[in-house]
């Protein structure tokens, strides 16, 4: 089980006072009844839940500098929130925190396809920020598979993914300029043309601190001019370590295609189940996207079957229609609701050096006879980032715990193998006290200098990213100082 | 003082008593850089780590450049960023400036391919960083933070890099009679299309210089494609040689005062009609090098973005870094360097 921190009892003691503050801050965007409050408990961790102190939904950077200035003063604890997606309990409140939400904070404020940007208000979702520049023939890049829920906001918190990051890069790639609120209540605008502003790249390292180092309202995001088209292969193999070892070779031959998603047996089989898609009997498949014109698609496929032919494939399967294509693809995007059919799951984000696929597959199959539960794996292969997921019985006493403790030793095999814990969900609570197989501690206390610097109080969503024991010192020292002079 | 460990050099760092210069090739100082008394990184040299297959290359940042260059060219890949050399560059410096070539369009710079880093604090702390893995978002990305931060935060000791596939084909277009503000439409129209630029730019007596990479046929045809969108915007030419590497020579020239000037490609026209013939733009215009009398500061109408003298005696920056800012910068550095140690500037 995660640990959660005890709340600062002088907050909870304050509270009807600082609820009473933040109405008079920003009327009609608080919300403090306990019924209400109840929907912003927990994110996409729904294992885990607490319902805030308060909620307070503003609607431009001035009512957030308004919000952080007045909780700052009176020392109270804020947690951001983007659309609540977080898989890693990013956004989960503690019961002495204010949670700003962005989801007021929807606007399109520029769209200049001369400069192939667009700013938005960072509580748009991805998907409408690609919506909103598709008349133009232009697209947003990074496409985690929440895109059609989760928040920019919460994108650069967490510096998020998708599917197609091998060619394109993930947020911090794409990510150009940022309209960021203090903990103080200090507004400041970072980057700049191509992302870059004089001194040191402050937007570099926002971009992912989960929301610990200030709340971004606005960003300025690269858009990239939309493919003629794409077209996926399915090639299905007797042994995941082959599959494993196509993709390295692929990527040795120097072709790069947008995405490689990798599926093994289990996933095969419950997807199937799940919608049909009509996939081969197999240990694994690949599925691999490229782009272009009609003749650029033909080129790199050529190449890909030519490399594929070598690892003697069960099938190799082209799509030669929309349909088709549509097909190669449905299982995989159905692939988590299909597991979700199977039971309740546990879904890891590690990430390995692509050629480390093999022997870390291997790895996690001896672990799942180990622990006695189902492994399933789903994933971005192309860049290495793994998705196993556990499947475990809720409901079944002591159940989650060993689902738990068999993810954290399939982690510490990534972060073995030259991998790491997360490669695009974030740490949040989730992996926070794992943080420690990865890191020294001098390695940890560089990274919480950093938000000395931007939050010296710790404020901003304290109890995540650092594990409890070494951030202690820190949350603790405002515990002993509560809100004197501010 | 030139260490060969990096126990040594954080020793040395442990023990300083005055401020101390960051030096690999010195290839890239800005004015006001350099003053202080030199700590060299060249003495840790060595690729440490080198798979192709996964696209990684791990190396001790004092090593040349032209090393590490010449060891992925040797496996068909590069430093997909294409970083400027000049002779004596490290590959530690290539990342403390954050240094990018015309395929920033396409692939980013230098921060955007480093995954991992190994680097010394003011107090000669060991501190690591990232990994090797491309996608990696445990704790804070402080290996964004270190690229170009020019030495002010710590000392880079050692550096993973994504490498990038050399693409087997390569076709630059020109349009040879455009001047540089004619540039920018034949710039802009070709980045907005899907013809996946490797390169935008322009340079005197060349024209606008555009770059298509990949596999032949697709390299051939979009080619053609493009050549028949830009013609209504001038003379449209397949360039006989390579003039990519002209741009790495700009902005280093010692005898001239070189602005380097960033802004949106949109408000280029209007930030060229009161400079001098520049001497080159890149990246679609987002970026123009200009040579100024010595002395002088660029006229720049009201834009966003940044001017800043690279070449020349003395430190200049359009405009002033705003309140904010300047206290994170100097909120940073005190935590990572509290006896100031190292030095630095805006």
């Amino acid at each position: 089980m995660i640990q959660l921190p005890q709340p600062d009892p002088g907050v909870l003691s304050r509270r009807a006072a600082i609820v009473a503050a933040l109405n008079d801050a920003l009327p009609g965007a608080v919300i403090d009844d306990p019924a209400e409050t109840r929907a912003y408990e927990c994110d996409a961790l729904t294992a885990y839940r607490c319902p805030p102190l308060a909620v307070v939904l503003p609607r431009s950077t001035e009512e957030v500098s308004r919000l952080m200035r007045l909780c700052h003063d009176l020392r109270v604890p804020v947690v951001p929130r983007g659309a609540g997606t977080s898989l890693a309990g990013g956004s989960m409140p503690t019961e002495d925190a204010v949670v700003i939400g962005l989801s007021r904070m929807t606007e399109v404020l520029e769209i200049a396809p001369e400069d192939r940007m667009i700013r938005v208000q960072a509580g748009r979702t991805n998907l409408a920020v690609s919506g909103a520049v598709d008349h133009l023939g232009f697209f947003y890049a990074p496409d985690p598979s929440s895109q059609l829920a989760c928040a920019i906001g919460g994108n650069i918190a967490m510096n998020s993914g998708g599917a197609h990051c091998l060619k394109y890069g993930v947020t911090t790639n794409n990510l150009l300029g940022v309209t960021l609120v203090l903990m103080d209540g200090s507004v400041v605008e970072l980057g700049g043309p191509m992302g870059e502003a004089p001194g040191l790249d402050l937007l570099g390292v926002v971009c992912g601190s989960e929301g610990q180092l200030g709340i971004v309202t606005e960003a300025s995001l690269r858009i990239l001019p939309r493919p003629a088209g794409a077209r996926p292969v399915l090639v299905a193999f007797d042994a995941t370590e082959t599959a494993g070892a196509c993709v390295a070779a692929i990527i040795r031959a120097g072709v790069l295609p947008v995405a490689i998603e990798f599926m093994d047996r289990p996933c095969i089989l419950a997807t199937e189940a799940h919608c049909g898609a009509g996939y081969p009997d197999c240990e694994a498949l690949l599925i691999v996207e490229v782009e272009g014109t009609p003749t650029e698609i033909d080129e790199q496929l050529a190449l890909i079957r030519d490399i594929a032919l070598r690892f003697d494939p069960i099938e190799f399967r082209e799509s030669r229609s929309d349909d088709e294509a549509r097909r190669i693809w449905l299982g995989r995007k159905s692939a988590f609701g299909a597991m979700g059919s199977l039971g309740d799951y546990i879904c890891l984000d590690g990430t390995i050096p692509v050629n480390a696929l093999p022997q870390v597959l291997a790895g996690i199959t001896d672990l799942s006879r180990r622990y006695g539960l189902a492994v399933s794996n789903v994933f971005h292969a192309g860049d290495g980032n793994m998705h196993p997921l556990i499947i475990f019985d809720a409901n079944k006493p002591g159940d989650l715990d060993r689902a738990e403790a068999l993810g954290a030793d399939i982690l510490r095999l990534c972060v073995e193998m030259g991998g790491c814990l997360t490669g695009e969900h974030g740490v949040g609570i989730e992996k926070r006290d794992l943080m420690h197989v990865q890191f020294a501690a001098p390695d940890l206390e560089a990274q919480m200098r950093v938000k000395d610097a931007f939050d010296p109080h710790w404020l901003l969503n304290a109890a995540k990213v650092f594990p409890l024991d070494a951030s202690a010192p820190r949350r603790e020292r405002r515990l002993n100082r509560p809100a004197d002079a501010a | 003082m030139r260490p060969e460990t990096e126990a040594d050099l954080a020793q040395i760092i442990r023990e300083a008593r005055a401020p101390l210069s960051i030096t690999g090739g010195a290839t890239r100082r800005w004015p006001g850089e350099g003053a202080a008394a030199p700590l060299d990184t060249r003495g840790l040299t060595g690729i440490t780590l080198y798979e192709p297959e996964a696209l990684t290359l791990t190396v001790r940042a004092g090593t040349p450049l032209a090393v590490v260059e010449d060891t992925l060219r040797a496996e068909g890949q590069m430093l997909g960023f294409e970083p400027a050399g000049a002779p004596g560059s490290t590959i530690g410096g290539v990342a403390a400036t954050n240094a990018a070539g015309p395929r920033r369009l396409q692939l980013g710079a230098a921060r955007d391919a480093l995954l991992g880093i190994r680097m010394i604090d003011g107090e000669g702390n060991i501190i690591r960083n990232g990994g090797r893995v491309m996608k990696n978002v445990t704790g804070y990305d402080l290996v964004k933070l270190m690229a170009g931060s020019r030495g002010r935060l710590g000392v880079l000791t050692e550096l993973t890099f994504r490498t990038a596939p050399i693409p087997p084909a390569r076709v630059t277009l020109s349009l040879p009679d455009l001047d540089a503000a004619a540039a920018i439409p034949a710039l802009t129209l070709a980045l907005g299309g899907a013809w996946d630029v490797s390169g935008a730019a322009w340079l005197p007596g060349r024209g606008a210089l555009l770059r298509l990479e990949g596999l032949a046929g697709s390299v051939a045809e979009r080619a053609a494609s493009l050549s028949a969108r830009l013609a209504a915007l001038g003379r449209v030419e397949q360039a006989e040689d390579d003039p990519w590497p002209l741009l790495h020579a700009v902005g280093r020239d010692p005898a001239l005062e070189t602005w380097r000037i960033l802004c949106r490609p949109s408000q280029a026209p209007a930030i060229l009609a009161n400079l001098p013939q520049p001497l080159s733009l890149d990246w679609g215009g987002a970026l123009i090098h200009v040579a100024l009398p010595a002395g002088s500061a660029p006229d720049l109408p009201p834009f966003d973005g940044h001017a800043r003298r690279v070449t020349g005696a003395a430190p200049g920056l359009i405009p002033a870094t705003d309140p904010v800012t300047r206290r994170l910068n100097t909120e940073l550095r005190a935590r990572f360097d509290p006896r100031g140690i190292f030095e630095g500037c805006d």
